[in-house]
């Protein structure tokens, strides 16, 4: 005999149908994503070892020689591939664009959320927002057009170098550094700052003394995001750079970075050859990175929570 | 009987925000070294009031107040008041523990800092003493450079309290300072205040009735943004002049 009550009870009801629905849906689309990713990393890590193990180009000698020409051998017969001079230029004009950035990001981040916030919502953000739209192109074109040839009347030479290349970098880092500085100062908990001007703290002291510190986790992953994406940048860096495969000798003279090898090197070599091979180990190099620069963002968060 | 000192004088406060008026003429003066109590139901106006007598409602825009409150007979909102100094003067604790996340010695020693004192031995010593004030150095001296943040509620309110009177205030304002705490960490803030008004004159608001008839002398009964009675505290309770206040405090309403 059927029991109505039991029947109902043991069948799933519509809504725990719904649910296990939306689960497979989600976890399903996660899975392409993650599938996406490891792909991702490892194919990129496949062609990037390989002149690693078959051409048996030394891992140090690759991080150290200042020599890249995959077609010549060494004496020992293995591809001379140096990738210092870009290591080199992609840590010089990301470290470059973050130092002069901060002080720009932060004060104008102090502007937005202490000062003004009436003027930095109503002004400030919309720039803040247009300058990230603005694609890399343009800013590598601006840079190109004003700030080489501006190097160039200070300092003489061609004007291509790091500096240019750290002054676009900075223009495109400063609102990521901006906004989320912003995002860092105002979760700064409003009884911090009642709290110290009920101490008798004038307004600049609560800011320099309460949110500032307070914020600094926030700040600081901030500036790695901002690096982080000036060391991937590679489009209007390669614009300004000089792409000159040298040590830079100083700041205006032509180099290169990791990234501006890759955009120009990659259409012209043969798919499989050492110079093919070797452009893979760059951008290996390229997402080891920026994973580095992700643990050091989430080691500040682990270490913020105080 | 001597007519004690009125450290702090306050005569129809009216405050509004926006067009709302959230006090509504509140004459009430209070005494050197006697702790006073502001009770009433919530909304009442206690805590906007008590948030006058150190300007900190002008941190909140679209406030306006009018009426006469002085410090020592010196009107604290004529134009040439520092509000910095006033809080100096007036130092309030509030009612979440909110210390900064910084170590307790740094917490502690704020104030001192922000006024340009860097001796080490002066620091360390108003470290020591406003802790046994706040009742909290025995807990707390072994770890003084410990996140502040790391303490219980009631640890980190007494911190709070101790950060205050390191600055040596003539005035604590108190805004429901253990209204988050368990009633151990209360009674302990309600002994330390007992142990301090010898030196501070203290306003208290409290939405606890037992807590006013425990640590004050005096008590002011608030209602919908008006002073509605102010006498001893004892009186408050026992004979209280007004039909609303023995409606409240015999829980009618509230």
């Amino acid at each position: 005999m059927k029991d109505p009550i039991k029947e109902s009870l043991l069948k799933k009801s519509v809504s725990a149908k719904r649910e296990t629905r939306g689960k497979i849906i989600s976890f399903s689309f996660t899975a392409v994503i993650v599938v996406l990713v490891v792909t991702i990393i490892g194919f990129v890590a496949s062609r990037g070892l390989i002149i690693f193990f078959k051409d048996g180009v030394n891992p140090i000698d690759f991080l150290t020689h200042s020599v890249w020409s995959p077609k010549k051998l060494d004496s020992a017969g293995h591809p001379l591939l140096g990738a210092a001079p870009m290591i080199v230029g992609s840590f010089a004009v990301t470290v470059i664009a973050a130092l002069i950035g901060t002080p720009f990001a932060i004060a104008a981040a102090i502007f937005m959320t202490e000062i003004s916030p009436k003027w930095g919502r109503k002004i400030l953000h919309p720039v803040i927002e247009l300058l990230v739209g603005i694609p890399s192109v343009v800013y590598g074109f601006i840079g190109l057009t004003i700030v080489v040839p501006f190097v160039r009347n200070i300092s003489g030479g061609s004007g291509f170098g790091i500096l240019a290349g750290s002054f676009v970098l900075f223009v495109m880092i400063l609102p990521t550094i901006t906004s989320m500085s912003v995002d860092a100062l105002r979760s700064v908990p409003r009884y911090y700052r009642e709290a110290s001007l009920a101490l008798g703290a004038t307004r600049w002291q609560t800011i320099s003394k309460v949110i500032l510190r307070s914020a600094t986790p926030g700040i600081l992953t901030a500036v790695v995001f901002g690096m982080s994406r000036a060391f991937g940048e590679a489009l209007a860096v390669q614009m300004v750079i000089g792409n000159a495969m040298l040590l830079p000798q100083n700041l205006v003279s032509p180099s290169s970075t990791l990234t501006s090898v890759l955009t120009m090197n990659m259409g012209n070599t043969t798919l499989g050859s050492t110079a093919n091979n070797a452009l893979w180990s760059l951008a290996l190099l390229l997402l080891l990175m920026s994973l580095v620069f992700n643990f050091v963002i989430r080691a500040i968060a682990k270490r913020g929570e105080f | 009987m001597v007519e004690a000192e009125k450290v702090l004088t306050s005569s129809d406060v009216h405050l509004f925000y926006g067009k709302k008026e959230a006090l509504k003429g509140v004459n009430l003066d209070f005494n050197k070294n006697e702790i006073t109590a502001l009770i009433g139901p919530s909304g009442c106006g206690k805590s906007t009031y008590l948030r006058c007598l150190n300007r900190m409602n002008d941190l909140i825009p679209d406030v306006t107040i009018t009426g006469n409150i002085a410090l020592n007979g010196k009107n604290i909102y004529a134009p040439n008041i520092d509000t910095v100094e006033l809080r100096k003067q007036v130092g309030m604790v509030f009612q979440q523990p909110n210390p900064f996340p910084f170590s307790i010695y740094d917490n502690v020693v704020y104030g001192l800092r922000l006024a340009g004192i860097k001796d080490k031995a002066t620091l360390d010593e108003a470290v020591e003493t406003s802790l046994r004030n706040a009742a909290v150095w025995d807990t707390v001296k072994d770890k003084l450079n410990d996140s502040a943040l790391s303490l219980s509620g009631g640890q980190q309110q007494r911190v709070c309290i101790a950060r205050v009177l390191a600055v040596k205030p003539d005035i604590i304002l108190l805004d429901e300072p253990t209204s988050a705490l368990d009633p151990i960490s209360s009674s302990q803030i309600e002994n330390m205040l007992l142990t301090l008004k010898d030196k501070y004159t203290i306003i208290i608001v409290t939405h606890n009735m037992q807590q006013a008839s425990r640590v004050s002398e005096k008590t002011a009964f608030f209602l919908n943004g008006e002073l509605i009675e102010f006498n001893d505290t004892k009186n408050i309770f026992l004979n209280p002049r007004e039909k609303q206040t023995e409606d409240y405090i015999s829980g009618k309403f509230g």
